[in-house]
């Protein structure tokens, strides 16, 4: 017995060490070299200097102006703002238009259910890149949009709406991306949801309005909570639809990120943004689980 | 009179008025840019976005430009690279977590599966090539495929997870009460049951490695684009209809395999 025991664990071991070794050399280790690099000095030509420093992470907040003095510089964290508000926005518009589609989803037959579920995934699946870029045809310059006002007269050939490029272009690439993991996690809450609850609420004279805010509302609570999760988080992070939508004007988070990289060639400043933004996100993360646990808790107390 | 609205109106009282008009306002919304998209891919004139008629003459470009061709090789060679590496790593684990029962590193390793799940990818990304950077680790298109292959092991972990929970652990235990050893069981019992879910695994990790876009463009070196990132590029440079055609068909091509894994996956639980 001790033996064959000794012998599983081994197994176990010898069948996990693939994801160790990989995970954790290629992911891990990312994670923890980016946060050094946040600690170092930025090189003028680009790259790092292997010296520690706190100027990636200073440099959010302060500026170095032209006579070498330290001061207050508010355009990183305006940045960081948008990025929070929008995100805050799009969670809730996905809030408003995946709600009744998850229900009306959810009270469908059985083969109706499966079709319309394997509809809402398709686009999670297919390229993020150009279901935004398709975006740019719908909102763009002599898009479909302009031109069908132009068609109907109610916009002449010159000028434009200039509906591309703004925090609402931005914002509805956003809720484009990712709606449907907004829909998922509160069909799946609601699915389970007992119909008998309603045919009792409707025997004692509760009206539509009632049973959304009393019933379904409450047993739908931690698809809503896992849904807004699961926006939030991706939307703090973005960067295809700000850099094609808001044409790299509008900068968030995520494009920020990338432009270090690509163009500025920071460094330093570009993983101590990057950290920041993933400790954004791990609060985002714990707060959720302490969510979850009240609600495990205040179910099981019933 | 009064009894039968009543009954009516019981039976329908889960139905909310509006609601259906909603959701088709919500798939519109999801696939209305899809069919702009795929219209305008075969539009003939030469500025993307003003209709003058029907023509397939970008998708006969496509076959004549150069770039677009190695950056579909690029793609295929990472996908299928990363997906098999990312489906064997996930099924060992799967075996492990799924059929280890409680032991140490159980919550350590179930959270290294879902990491990459939970960093931002962007953050995913710079990390990445900060790291291969630093390490002077330049190999072109193996860097990719490193990459790819550890954002696509949740992927393909999932179904194989699925499909080992829902298989039943008796038949491998007659299997032993037979004589039959522990090799052969896994073999003739474990494997065939479990290949469907490790085949669904697969499919996904594909889809997911020859659609990745944000990791590939920070870890892709100049010679290893592939064709998300080459689309990237035309896209900056002004919308061309040539774009419309490419991207129109690497959708079907996505819509197609995970359309399969759907109907595969629903056979199974048939």
């Amino acid at each position: 017995m001790n033996i064959q025991g000794e012998n599983k664990t081994q197994n176990r071991i010898y069948s996990l060490l693939p994801l160790w070794i990989v995970v954790g050399i290629f992911m891990i280790g990312p994670l923890l070299v980016m946060a050094v690099v946040s600690l170092m000095e930025s090189n003028v030509y680009g790259g790092v200097h292997f010296k520690f420093s706190l100027s990636g992470y200073r440099q959010i907040l302060f500026d170095t102006n032209l006579f070498d003095e330290i001061e207050f510089n508010p355009a990183y964290l305006i940045i960081i703002g948008r990025s929070f508000m929008l995100a805050l926005v799009a969670t809730f518009i996905s809030l408003l238009i995946g709600f009744p589609a998850a229900y009306f989803i959810s009270r469908q037959s059985n083969r109706v259910k499966n079709i319309l579920i394997f509809l809402v995934t398709i686009p999670f699946w297919t390229n993020l890149l150009i279901r935004t870029f398709a975006w740019i045809i719908i909102l763009g310059k002599g898009g479909v949009i302009e031109s069908s006002f132009n068609f109907f007269g109610l916009l002449d050939e010159e000028s434009s709406l200039n509906l591309m490029y703004t925090n609402s272009a931005i914002l509805i690439g956003l809720v484009y991306s990712y709606l449907p993991l907004m829909v998922l996690p509160i069909y799946a809450s609601m699915e389970k949801m007992d119909l008998r609850l309603l045919e009792a609420a409707t025997d004692l004279y509760s009206n539509r309005i009632e049973l959304i805010r009393k019933i379904i509302l409450p047993l739908s609570m931690p698809g809503i909570i896992g849904g807004s999760i699961l926006v939030f988080v991706p939307c703090l992070g973005a960067f295809i639809a700000p850099d094609l939508l808001g044409g790299g004007k509008k900068l968030l988070l995520g494009s920020l990120i990338q432009f270090q990289f690509s163009y500025a060639r920071n460094w330093p400043f570009g993983a101590a943004m990057a950290m920041f933004l993933l400790a954004l996100v791990i609060l985002v993360l714990i707060f959720n689980a302490r969510l979850n646990r009240k609600h495990r808790e205040y179910a099981s107390q019933k | 009179m009064l009894a039968k609205n009543k009954k009516t109106k019981f039976r329908y009282v889960w139905n909310f008025p509006g609601f259906g008009g909603w959701t088709a306002i919500f798939f519109g919304f999801l696939y209305v840019p899809i069919f702009v998209l795929v219209c305008y891919s075969f539009n003939s004139s030469k500025f993307a976005m003003i209709w003058t008629g029907f023509s397939f003459r970008w998708y006969a470009k496509l076959f004549s430009n150069d770039d677009i061709q190695t950056a579909t090789i690029n793609s295929l060679i990472v996908a299928f690279a990363a997906a098999p590496l990312a489906t064997i790593i996930a099924t060992f684990s799967a075996l492990a977590l799924v059929r280890g029962g409680e032991f140490r590193f159980r919550e350590f390793s179930n959270g290294l599966i879902t990491l990459p799940l939970m960093v931002p990818e962007i953050v995913t990304a710079v990390a990445t090539l900060i790291f291969f950077a630093s390490l002077g680790i330049n190999f072109g298109l193996i860097n990719v495929i490193i990459a790819h292959t550890v954002f696509c092991i949740p992927f393909a972990f999932m179904p194989i997870k699925a499909a080992l929970e829902a298989m039943d652990p008796n038949l491998e235990l007659a299997a032993r009460d037979l004589y039959s050893d522990k090799t052969s069981t896994f073999k003739t019992i474990t494997l065939p049951l479990l290949t469907p879910g490790i085949l669904s695994g697969f499919m996904l990790a594909f889809v997911i490695s020859i659609d990745d876009f944000i990791i590939t463009l920070m870890v892709a070196g100049g010679g290893s684009t592939t064709l998300p990132v080459y689309i990237y590029s035309m896209v900056k440079m002004g919308v061309s209809p040539e774009v419309n055609a490419v991207s129109s068909l690497m959708l079907g091509f996505s819509i197609f395999i995970v359309s399969l894994y759907w109907f595969f996956n629903r056979k199974i639980n048939n």
